[in-house]
């Protein structure tokens, strides 16, 4: 039976979604989520975009009327005719001098940057662990490599540097399985013997004509500096700062006592008296009449300063292991230096790796301190010869520009790598 | 039955030293002294045998010689004919200016950068990642290079503030910008200001003691006080009252073009800046990736939970928030402050005469004591280290978890 009451309307079939509303979908709905989604955040929003515009209005005429090929500071003024705009040409005038110092030789400059090339491929394997493992191989030996193509002079001593090191390997893998510090001390002592008899050796076969010409320590400079006292420091301050580390978790007082001391004094003091002391006062504690170069002993310093800082990081990697890891160790038997080889420090450096990386970067940046004791680095060449003279006295925002872009550009690529490992590595623990 | 078998006699034997884990860790410590000692007496030997082929002694007593140079910022009264000692003392007060001037600056600069990184206006956020990177990634002595110089170049020096008309004027016609420094009015302690200074910190004090009152008020009661402006209120009112009531004892001293250059006021060197700045502003960006780790490491769950119990959005913060982040913000805080400080002795590169620059700078080449000088130095750098390290210590164990 029908109803009498009429239903005003009823609905039989469904209706077709309709799109949301413009503000709520696409670029309107981001905008107001993302800049206008208050009266604070818009005002945030507006604030902004004028501090960009004022900025890009400066910063865009200055560069974009840049100078790039005139002889001096006053030529770029002559053609800029009071507009805005920055002289360029400081850097292309004096763009070796920037890189490699003003005292390398300029028909030279193949063998630093080879020395460079080469250290990617020697890096590689450390860094990416997906390539072949012999590639360690190239790792080990670019050290010496490096130390000749830069430094050039005998060929002899890099070779026996490295048969040191060779022979001392040798011992130690032959003898590591009785005891430990017995195949250390025994590869301490072959490399010492190889070393001695290697530099009486040297100097009985000296005399013939060097394949790369000898360039001294204080030759080196520019940008080719702050890299070399980096990539030097950190790689020496690693196993000097798990030493350290290990030495400050260890259960033996007086041990511990020495790492602690040390770790706490080189952290406490400000990297500059460090580079005084190797600038002034470290050569009063080599024997007398030895004369030790200025880099070697900043290299000293700087190493020093570096291991102390990854001590600390390490020490936090070991404190994160837990117990069970250790107590399993000693339950399958292996003495201190196997479960530290074998099952404490892989782990350990592991959970470290960001914060030496951090370090490394800091050390890095820190490299610019040596122009306070007058080595010519990047900033140092800077404030030194190139704006003490007549042509480029008043281009500071070009060069300190440019030095800040390069240390940018190498910081900031180490920094993404180590974010990029930190993602890697810590698949296990989602 | 059994019998209890007699223990293993106890026999010492020297092979124990070396294979017995119970001697062996003192053998391997004897060793490390014996090496410690070698070296040290080595090292020793080496600098005695160096120091008297140089003709040199090791004394402290240039530290009472007159220094013989100037100063150019003085915190306490010094002239060239003072001796070393005075001007090491000027220069570690100079250190201490520095590095309170960029602690608080740089607070500011990275709790406001830090919680902006986490504010939803996508271009705040990009420009303050922007800033983050930027400053975190370049030397810091780039910075104060580039401020320092920069400085000299772009501000007018004090001729450009006369002429008829000035092609420069000055900020509220109190503060001048001049290529040789900021000059800004220096306060006149007249009589009578030292009880204005004391009434201020009675209020201070005052105003901690009425939060804490009110604190303990809502936890006891659950009745909420206002807190803002009887805080603003305590903090002003009292030391006002007694400004104007003792005849207004504070007065200003305006600086004022005499001659070439300002006369009066307070002159804030260019180096002073140019370190004050980019410290502040290098350390701000180090602070601010901690503020937003720290904030970013509470976890949603007790900003919902606060939420679910009815606080209200600034409550949440203050009560639940805040607190926790707190704890993992402010032990890497203390020690940028300390790097802070550390960095401070970068002075030297723009001729600010702090510590560095005084003592192992001038006075170091002036009498050629470079190891007294450099082992004070380290001895003053390492002093502020330690005691900022026990704070922290101090701090961490007032704040830690209480677990039961």
């Amino acid at each position: 039976m029908p109803s009498d009451i009429p239903f005003a309307f009823v609905r039989k079939e469904q209706l077709p979604q309709l799109p949301p509303p413009a503000r709520e979908q696409g670029a309107v709905k981001w905008i107001r989520e993302n800049l206008f989604s208050g009266p604070v955040n818009s005002l945030l929003t507006v604030l902004s975009v004028m501090a960009i515009y004022y900025l890009v209005m400066a910063v865009w005429p200055w560069l974009f009327n840049g100078i790039w090929h005139t002889q001096s500071l006053r030529e770029c003024q002559d053609i800029l005719q009071g507009r805005t705009g920055a002289c360029f040409s400081v850097l292309t005038q004096r763009w070796y001098q920037l890189l490699y110092g003003f005292s390398y030789p300029g028909d030279q400059y193949w063998r630093p940057n080879l020395a460079f090339l080469l250290l990617g491929a020697a890096a590689a394997p450390v860094m990416f662990t997906e390539l072949p493992r012999k590639m360690l191989l190239f790792t080990a030996v670019y050290p010496f490599i490096a130390f000749y193509l830069i430094w050039g002079g005998t060929i002899w001593s890099p070779i026996f540097a490295l048969s040191g090191f060779v022979a001392g390997y040798f011992v130690y893998a032959r003898f590591v399985a009785q005891s430990f510090a017995g195949a250390v001390g025994g590869a301490i002592l072959a490399a010492i013997v190889v070393w001695t008899l290697g530099g009486y050796i040297t100097n009985v076969i000296a005399p013939v004509e060097p394949v790369l010409q000898a360039i001294p320590s204080r030759d080196l400079g520019g940008f080719m500096l702050n890299f070399m006292l980096g990539v030097t420091c950190v790689s020496l301050a690693l196993p000097l700062g798990i030493v350290l580390a290990l030495g400050r978790q260890s259960t033996l007082p007086f041990i511990k006592l020495i790492c602690v001391v040390f770790i706490e004094f080189i952290r406490g003091v400000p990297l500059i008296t460090l580079l005084f002391v190797a600038n002034v006062m470290l050569s009063y504690f080599f024997p007398p009449n030895s004369t030790v170069d200025l880099f070697l002993r900043v290299v000293i310093m700087i190493t020093m300063f570096a291991a102390a800082y990854i001590a600390e990081v390490i020490r936090g990697g070991l404190a994160a292991l837990p117990r069970g890891q250790y107590e399993a160790a000693d339950s399958l038997g292996l003495d201190y230096p196997q479960a530290m080889r074998l099952i404490i420090l892989p782990q350990a450096l592991k959970i470290s790796i960001p914060g030496i990386v951090n370090v490394a970067v800091g050390l890095f940046k820190d490299t610019t301190l040596v122009s306070v004791i007058s080595m010519f680095d990047l900033v140092g060449m800077i404030r030194g010869p190139i704006l003490a003279q007549q042509e480029w006295n008043g281009v500071y925002w070009e060069l300190f520009l440019f030095a800040s872009v390069l240390f940018f550009i190498v910081c900031y690529s180490i920094s993404q790598y180590s974010q990029w490992l930190e993602r890697k590595l810590a698949t296990d623990r989602q | 039955m059994t019998t209890l078998s007699d223990s293993p006699r106890y026999v010492f034997q020297l092979s124990m030293l070396v294979n017995d884990t119970r001697y062996r860790s003192y053998t391997f410590q004897a060793i490390a002294l014996l090496l410690l000692i070698a070296a040290f007496a080595y090292l020793i030997n080496n600098l005695f045998e160096n120091l008297e082929a140089a003709g040199l002694d090791i004394s402290y007593r240039f530290l009472n010689e007159p220094a013989g140079y100037d100063i150019n910022q003085r915190p306490i009264g010094y002239n060239s004919q003072s001796e070393h000692l005075r001007a090491s003392v000027v220069g570690i007060l100079n250190t201490l200016i520095v590095a309170f001037l960029g602690c608080i600056t740089a607070t500011i600069i990275g709790v406001t950068a830090g919680v902006l990184r986490l504010s939803n206006n996508w271009i705040v956020k990009k420009l303050m990642a922007v800033y983050v990177e930027a400053f975190r990634n370049v030397p810091v002595l780039i910075w104060i290079l580039i401020i320092f110089y920069v400085m000299v170049a772009a501000l007018p020096g004090p001729r450009a503030f006369r002429g008829e008309p000035p092609q420069a004027s000055m900020l509220l016609d109190s503060i001048a910008f001049t290529n040789r420094g900021v000059y800004i009015p220096k306060p006149v302690w007249g009589a009578g200001s030292g009880i204005v200074i004391a009434v201020f910190l009675l209020s201070i004090i005052g105003v901690i003691a009425y939060r804490k009152y009110t604190t303990s008020l809502l936890y006891s009661t659950g009745k909420l006080l206002p807190r803002g402006w009887p805080s603003l209120a305590i903090l002003f009112v009292p030391a006002v009252l007694a400004f104007f009531v003792l005849g207004q004892p504070i007065t200003l001293d305006y600086p004022v073009l005499k001659g070439f250059n300002f006369q009066g006021g307070l002159q804030v060197r260019g180096s002073l800046i140019a370190l004050w700045f980019a410290l502040a502003v290098y350390t701000g960006a180090f602070i601010a990736e901690n503020v937003r780790a720290g904030i970013q490491a509470i976890s949603k769950g007790q900003t919902e939970a606060a939420a679910s119990l009815g606080l209200r959005k600034g409550w949440i913060m203050n009560l639940v928030v805040l607190p926790q982040a707190l704890r993992v913000i402010i032990p890497p805080l203390i020690s940028h402050y300390l790097n802070l400080t550390k960095n401070s002795s970068l002075a030297i590169a723009v001729g600010y005469m702090d510590i560095t620059g005084t003592l192992g700078g001038i006075t170091l080449n002036q009498t050629g004591r470079a190891i007294e000088a450099i082992s004070l130095l380290m001895l003053f750098y390492l002093m502020i280290s330690l005691s900022i390290s026990a704070i922290m210590n101090i701090y961490n164990s007032t704040v830690k978890l209480k677990e039961r």
